[in-house]
């Protein structure tokens, strides 16, 4: 019988063209606006580290001054970068399984190749520890070893389309690029990766793309090059030069570790204390003992990457959808009470209120269906605004296949919760009275 | 073959009773042709509707073909109404979306036979109204009388013990209500019972036996005189 409802179905919608028309259209653009606002949130809000987020940590040292907090938030905050010193006393430890201080800048890039012209691409200079703490994947090569560390080596991590930029896609590790004119030899390339947001570095907006390409951290520092993102300082410092920055209170750099166990983190945290009281002695970290290690998904929260007005948005987009199913109840409503005489005669003939019941059911599941296609296609065109009109959502705004399933759930179950009162007003109906008006 | 015992139908608006049916008492045996006459209001059309399991009485006993169908519940109803009982209107109540085929396919459908013996019903009943050649046609293609033939023979496809016609002829022209009316004559004949209203009074002197309603109830008062055959079978009683 399904086949045969599913045909009375599609007979129902033609008869009354417009009718129909309005119907679907009414549940396709309540999906329509409720699934691009879901979309965002679900993408802005979703675990871009999975598998391991939990035992991923951003660190944070309150070195800020004794008047006030770095941060209000929660009564009082340590700042959310760290001072380049203190960064590099925490990378001494080999607590962590992994570890990485990192800063965000840009270079003039070019190959051996004179047709390849200069490019200005961004750069993460970081520990080769960034890599598998973040399970980066690699197309070709590896990271750097741990003497590139220490060495500053000039060696360098491609991302996959900037790889594609120089060589065409080939496997160039080994080959020479120039960054700002100095040459540096490829160690890696790496596979398609975007986490979003990118929670490594909110400093530089947690929506835009991944670096192009990746270099030992100590290379901007050995060129006295500072960071691309924002620099943080409590006090005024006369700072003479390069070196004095470094040894300056302002905060510019990241630091993230991984930490595996409650013992770890323990440990991590006793040498945090340990370092910051040994500081204390002289005359640093004059506020109380506040040193913090913050997983991936805490740190978005804390970080208020999800904003309360993109729930807002949520909620009235929903509240938009529920308009729209009050409207698709009045159409269904008047489109089956319109039929009530045929109703009346399938009756006669022997249909039960639950024949009457499914018939009805499968034509509201199936205006269900059709209104989520288009709403779906009305998604798909709301991205696309948004990622044409606002910079930064390129690699948020795109439907992904949890998110056309729930689209298509959520079409049905509007179309059903729409079409309960209608189906069940249609099984009431005493067909005596509409067999003599038909 | 139908068998009522002090039937009645009470309507209820408000605080307003409205009796459409007072102790109605009737007995119709297997193969009758009964004609139901009565003026406007007399409950013509509640007692079709009740004997055709569309509505319930509100008290009294019904027994079709030797079952009490009086309390019966929806599904109950819905089976026996559908393997039991065809249904011909006045207004022929083809479904307009639909081919005459699939027409006469909608009683078969809700009993939930295989295709193929589906198709052969099907078949048999539209040759049966020689409508055979238009089953790919819409209602609205065939004249009054033809939708009206499509219609017997969506009654008959499920071979049903009893036909109740309601004004059968009362949207046709004289000469198409004579082809239908001689069609349900042949149909009685093949052994079917059939209870038909009507207000004609050529069309019921037709019929086996009149029953004249009167007020909810069977008179005594017949206005149409019976054929002189059958008149002594008349088994309807006042209650």
């Amino acid at each position: 019988m399904f086949s045969y409802y599913l045909r009375l179905s599609w007979l129902s919608l033609k008869r009354n063209p417009l009718l129909s028309s309005l119907m679907v259209g009414a549940i396709a653009l309540g999906i329509g606006v409720s699934m691009t606002t879901l979309t965002l949130f679900y993408v802005m809000s979703s675990d871009p580290l999975p598998f391991k987020s939990d035992r991923v940590f951003a660190v944070q040292m309150d070195t800020w001054g004794p008047d006030e907090p770095a941060n209000r938030k929660g009564g009082g905050s340590p700042p959310i970068q760290m001072t380049y010193r203190d960064a590099m006393a925490l990378m001494e430890s080999d607590i962590p399984t992994h570890q990485a201080t990192m800063l965000h800048r840009g270079f003039a890039v070019r190959t051996e190749d004179e047709d390849v012209r200069l490019q200005r691409l961004s750069a993460r200079a970081t520990y080769n520890g960034f890599f598998p703490m973040f399970d980066v994947p690699f197309l070709y090569g590896g990271p750097w070893d741990d003497r590139a560390d220490e060495n500053a080596d000039q060696v360098v991590i491609l991302s996959r389309e900037s790889n594609e930029k120089f060589f065409g896609g080939q496997n160039s590790v080994g080959n020479t690029i120039f960054l700002d004119s100095v040459p540096f030899r490829v160690v890696g390339v790496i596979n398609s990766w975007q986490p979003t947001p990118v929670f490594y570095d909110l400093n530089n907006g947690a929506w835009s793309s991944t670096e192009d390409m990746f270099i030992p951290f100590q290379i901007p520092i050995t060129w006295e090059y500072g960071a691309h993102g924002s620099t943080n300082c409590w006090k005024p410092e006369k700072l003479e030069n390069y070196q004095d920055s470094l040894q300056s209170e302002c905060v510019w750099v990241q630091h993230w570790v991984q930490l595996d166990s409650a013992e770890q983190r323990e440990a991590f945290h006793a040498f945090m204390d340990g370092y910051a009281n040994a500081q204390k002695e002289f005359g640093r970290f004059q506020r109380p003992l506040d040193n913090r290690t913050t997983n991936v998904m805490d740190w978005l929260e804390y970080m208020e990457v999800v904003g309360d007005d993109n729930r807002l948005l949520v909620v009235l987009s929903l509240m938009f959808l529920l308009i729209c199913l009050l409207n698709t109840v009045g159409l269904m409503l008047a489109k089956f009470l319109n039929r009530a005489p045929l109703v009346g005669v399938r009756r006669a003939l022997g249909a039960s209120k639950r024949d009457v019941a499914l018939q009805h059911g499968v034509e509201v599941m199936f205006i269900g269906l059709l209104g989520g296609l288009g709403g779906l296609v009305l998604s798909y065109l709301g991205l696309l605004a948004v990622r044409n009109w606002y910079t930064g959502y390129e690699y948020l705004a795109r439907l992904n296949p949890e998110m056309i399933a729930t689209a298509v759930a959520l079409a049905l179950g509007a179309a059903v919760i729409a079409g309960l009162y209608p189906t069940w007003h249609i099984t009431r109906i005493q067909p005596a009275v509409h067999l003599k008006t038909q | 073959m139908l068998s009522m015992n002090s039937i009645t139908k009470v309507y209820q608006a408000g605080v307003i009773e409205t009796h459409a049916l007072r102790s109605l008492s009737l007995e119709v045996e297997a193969g009758e042709f009964v004609a139901v006459t009565g003026p406007s209001g007399s409950g013509k059309t509640t007692f079709l509707n009740i004997a055709g399991l569309l509505e319930a009485p509100s008290s009294g006993t019904y027994i079709l073909d030797g079952t009490d169908v009086s309390t019966m519940r929806d599904r109950a109803r819905s089976k026996t109404r559908n393997e039991k009982i065809g249904f011909i209107f006045q207004g022929f109540n083809l479904i307009p979306d639909l081919n005459i085929f699939d027409n006469v396919d909608v009683p078969l459908r809700y009993r939930g036979w295989p295709g193929k013996e589906r198709r052969e019903r099907i078949d048999e009943a539209l040759d049966l109204v020689g409508l055979s050649a238009r089953k790919q046609h819409l209602p609205s293609q065939l004249s009054g009388g033809q939708q009206q033939r499509v219609a017997i023979a969506r009654a008959l496809a499920g071979n049903p013990k009893l036909l109740l016609a309601d004004e059968p002829t009362g949207n046709l022209d004289s000469l198409m209500a004579r082809q239908v009316m001689e069609l349900l004559e042949e149909i009685n004949a093949a052994g079917t019972t059939i209870i038909m209203v009507t207000h004609d009074p050529e069309l019921a002197r037709r019929a086996g036996r009149n029953v004249h309603l009167l007020d909810g109830q069977v008179s005594d008062f017949q206005p149409i005189e019976p054929p002189p055959a059958e008149s002594d079978d008349a088994v309807a009683q006042v209650a």
